[in-house]
């Protein structure tokens, strides 16, 4: 069932600390898939395609293991959301990134069949361990199905790699930061959960972008320009830095994440322990109670 | 044994609707108006727009403040006389996923509200509205309001002819004219399809078709309304010809617009001039305003209206030879087992049209949800000879022209979604304004008590009983009457009272109210404590199945109650109440705090309630 694509990838060994990855990073070569031009956020279908026959990227498969094994884009590699959350300290995104045979100039696009959510968290990921080069998949999986387009069965996998690592902080907010952020007018939250458990309690002084406001039919985010004119009705100054979270694990912020850079925010950061955390430190929270806003819903 | 007859005729009578939708006059959006309110919100925010100016405008573009949180709007989409596309209903289920709580709410004047949008994404909404041919525009504020019509009209076997294009071409009109921008209050005209099915006679124009000499016309009733004081419309003329509908319809807002109050915000509805007036006075200066009306609109004017009115009437003509039966009969059946035949039994009623049915989806207190939307614009799609539905005063939804042979299969694809109850429209499916869920002036929530009404009668079974069937329930949140309690069988509006020393959330229950040209207004029975509603209901009908002799139904059984001439023990209202006293009593806070709370919350019950922009 394994295949192993090794023919031009070499492998530079499976590091385990920090100190070890910034002595070897330099010794990387000759690292492959590489291309020279950068992907967009958004990597439509038919550029994968091409980078998929040209053998010019890494695809990340970020759903369950079983549905993986089914069947799958061609070349892609299994992570499971799942893996990566069970330890996603900069040292482990960077050990599951060698694993799946990623080095620093490796393109990479990621898909899920979650609305881009997942992918996401995972694309964050590797931002976060100084990946530069990575992409989200503008379809689900089940929409690259419908569109008949190809998929395989058979597993991948590929001679690890040896991913550098530069964390950057810039896109990385903890509790401390966000409680420090909620009264600076330079920063604004946003909650991207939806709207009745915004309204039920949110961090205050956070404002509600919903995961559900910025994609589109056929597409896990809207146009920039779209996006660009939802940030604009808000009145959210783009200078200003966003930091994004969402009820649990930052998968829903994550997409929210990439939307505010498609609108062509600059500075965005991603609370990735979100509102459980939150509370489970005993944080302060706006509830609303003054309306049964729970009863319109039909669900 | 329930039989479907089949479709005997050819389907062009069916061309109705479907022609209609090629008709340019039916987009009701300007997509400028969506950036236009965008900027206006940005200046609101920068503090460069006054906050009552702000607020005149956002409701001239049916956009309500939420309850007790104005970060959030309700924006009210207006479905001129109930008519919907599949396309519309895909496009509002995007919207109330994107920007809203992704359900939608059908509203009892045939509207569909979006509620708990970011005021700063309204724009965003009323963008999406205009590209698929809707509005809000004009659905809040002073102003004319959605113009409603009997979801039957069209397929109803007692219709002297079809009113949809009527009622449209009368919102068409008055939509965005100067003539209607600042009434002293808001304005409503309801259409109805034959004298039994509409509301006529509580809004501020009703109308009934007739035709007189082989010509068109209607009988108008003007003045009527529901509210903190009700009144029941007056018929201005035995026969208004067609052909007078728009003038009288001018006449009748320029009156208004000159006389009525525009100091009392308490009695500014036109029913409350008409009332101080006294009606002789008020119709023979409307007559008179009417000749002045007729004389001086330019033709261009008229024509515009006109226009309208033929390109519809040339379509609707084949329609109305039809008329065949008399009453529009529900298929029902004594035999029902499975849940396809209990459906059936309530939601479907043959057309006047041979061997087609028209189709109700039982809708919780009017609430839908995107996805349900979605699958619902399918069987449209799939089912719908007309490609449209209706939405109903009874926050539902209706899907006409449905041939016999597909019934079973649209059965099946609803209730794969949860939209397969049976019993709407009748006792089991109570409306419910939208109360404390979004409602600034809201004292209970009468949505949720509808809600629990609906499972717990369904438990029941009760929409299998007959006799239950014709009658209704309808539920506001306070004495404004969204919920249109005064013109259902068992009424209840909310309010607030002390027990002991407690405050508990309180209903006032109205006997006997009923719609249609002989429609009235109920009355007041008693005060039931919100956890006691169901309970209240519930002896009724136990005392009506113990009293019931002959053939009453409940309804008839307590419209003779309602004027003191019940045949059993109990005769008069007085004596059901003393029945009822005994079930309305609440235990003490300290034994069972429950039964002093609202439904949908576990908080002590108080009642707050901020500005009201009237979310009538
Ligand atoms: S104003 Fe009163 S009747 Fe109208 S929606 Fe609000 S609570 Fe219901």
């Amino acid at each position: 069932m394994n295949n192993m694509t090794t023919q031009k990838i070499k492998n530079d060994g499976d590091y385990s600390t920090i100190a070890d990855l910034k002595q070897n990073a330099h010794k990387k070569e000759d690292i492959v898939p590489t291309t020279t031009s950068t992907l967009n956020l958004l990597c439509d279908v038919d550029t994968l395609r091409t980078l998929i026959k040209e053998d010019k990227v890494r695809i990340i498969d970020v759903r369950k293991k079983e549905d993986y094994l089914k069947d799958h884009i061609p070349t892609s590699v299994s992570l499971p959301l799942s893996d990566l959350l069970a330890d996603d300290s900069p040292e482990s995104i960077v050990k599951i990134s060698n694993n799946l045979g990623i080095s620093d100039n490796t393109p990479v696009v990621v898909y899920d069949d979650t609305f881009g959510a997942l992918a996401s968290r995972v694309a964050w990921s590797l931002k976060f361990i100084g990946h530069k080069n990575v992409s989200l998949l503008e379809v689900t999986y089940s929409s690259w199905k419908n569109l008949g387009l190809e998929v395989e069965e058979k597993s991948n996998n590929f001679v690890k790699s040896s991913h550098s690592i530069d964390i950057d902080y810039s896109i990385y907010a903890d509790a401390v930061y966000v409680e420090d952020a909620q009264y600076d007018k330079s920063k604004v939250i946003i909650d991207s959960r939806e709207r009745l458990n915004f309204l039920t309690e949110h961090i205050p002084n956070s404002k509600n972008i919903p995961y559900t406001m910025i994609r589109s039919e056929d597409s896990i985010l809207r146009k920039p320009a779209e996006l660009k004119r939802f940030m604009e009705n808000r009145g959210i100054d783009f200078n200003s830095e966003i930091i994004t979270y969402c009820g649990s694990v930052g998968t829903l912020s994550g997409l929210v994440f990439f939307a505010l850079k498609t609108a062509g925010v600059p500075n965005v950061k991603l609370y990735p322990k979100s509102f459980k955390e939150w509370k489970s430190l005993g944080k302060p929270k706006t509830e609303f109670k003054d309306a049964t806003y729970w009863d319109l819903s039909a669900e | 044994m329930i039989v479907l007859v089949s479709p005997a005729v050819d389907s062009d009578v069916l061309s109705s609707s479907k022609k209609k939708n090629l008709n340019p006059d039916e987009n009701w959006g300007i997509v400028e108006e969506s950036e236009y309110f965008a900027n206006k919100v940005k200046l609101f925010r920068q503090d460069q727009l006054d906050a009552d100016e702000f607020r005149r405008f956002r409701l001239q573009n049916g956009t309500y403040g939420s309850r007790l949180n104005s970060d959030f709007s309700m924006i009210r989409i207006k479905v001129p006389g109930g008519d919907i596309s599949p396309e519309q209903m895909e496009k509002i289920a995007n919207l109330a996923e994107s920007f809203s709580i992704g359900s939608a709410h059908v509203s009892t004047r045939q509207n569909i509200q979006l509620h708990w949008v970011q005021l700063e994404d309204v724009s965003e909404v009323h963008r999406g509205l205009a590209e698929c041919g809707l509005t809000s525009r004009e659905a809040c504020g002073n102003t004319i309001r959605n113009v409603m019509c009997s979801h039957f009209a069209g397929v109803c076997s007692n219709e002297p002819f079809d009113t949809t294009i009527y009622a449209k071409a009368i919102a068409k009109f008055f939509l965005r004219n100067p003539i209607c921008q600042n009434l002293p209050r808001k304005f409503k005209f309801n259409f109805a399809c034959c004298s039994e099915h509409g509301y006529v006679r509580i809004a501020d124009v009703g109308l009934v078709p007739t035709i007189q000499d082989g010509l068109r016309g209607f009988r108008i009733y003007l003045g009527g309304g529901l509210g903190a004081a009700s009144f029941i419309g007056h018929l201005l003329e035995e026969f208004t010809p067609e052909s007078r509908l728009l003038s009288t319809s001018m006449a009748t807002i320029r009156v208004y617009d000159r006389l009525g109050n525009r100091e009392n915000p308490a009695r500014n509805r036109m029913r409350y001039l008409v009332n101080e007036m006294g009606w002789k006075k008020f119709q023979a200066v409307l007559l008179k305003e009417r000749d002045i009306v007729e004389a001086t609109t330019s033709i261009p004017t008229k024509n515009s209206f006109d226009n309208v009115l033929n390109i519809g009437n040339n379509i609707a003509n084949s329609l109305s030879t039809i008329s065949a039966k008399k009453i529009l009969p529900l298929i029902n059946t004594d035999n029902i087992q499975t849940p396809y035949e209990r459906w059936l039994n309530t939601n479907v009623i043959a057309q006047k049209q041979l061997g087609y049915y028209s189709v109700s989806i039982t809708l919780g207190a009017g609430d839908i949800t995107s996805n349900q939307l979605r699958v619902l614009a399918e069987c449209i799609r799939e089912f719908s000879e007309e490609q449209k539905a209706r939405t109903t005063p009874q926050q539902n939804f209706f899907i006409r022209y449905v041939q016999s042979d597909l019934i079973p299969k649209l059965f099946t694809k609803l209730s794969s979604i949860g939209l397969g109850n049976p019993g709407a429209n009748t006792i089991v499916s109570p409306v419910g304004c939208s109360g404390t869920t979004s409602c600034n002036l809201a004292i209970t929530n009468s949505h949720r008590l509808a809600k629990e009404i609906q499972s717990k009668f369904l438990e029941l079974n009760f929409d299998k009983d007959s006799d239950l069937c014709t009658s209704t329930i309808k539920i506001s949140g306070c004495p404004n009457s969204c919920g249109q309690h005064e013109v259902a069988t068992i009424g209840f509006y909310g309010g607030a009272t002390r027990i002991g020393n407690s405050m508990a959330p309180i209903y006032t229950m109205l006997f006997a109210g009923s719609t249609g040209e002989t429609g009235d207004l109920g009355k007041i029975v008693m005060r039931v404590p919100a956890k006691r509603v169901i309970d209240v209901v519930l002896k009724i009908i136990e005392s009506y199945r113990e009293e019931k002799n002959g053939n009453d139904t409940l309804h008839e059984w307590i419209h003779k109650i309602s004027i003191g001439k019940g045949d059993g023990k109990i005769k008069t209202l007085e004596d059901i109440k003393k029945i009822l006293v005994p079930v309305i009593k609440l235990p003490s806070f300290a034994e069972n705090p429950d039964s002093y709370k609202d439904y949908g919350t576990d908080s002590n019950f108080v009642a707050k309630t901020a500005r009201g922009e009237c979310a009538a």
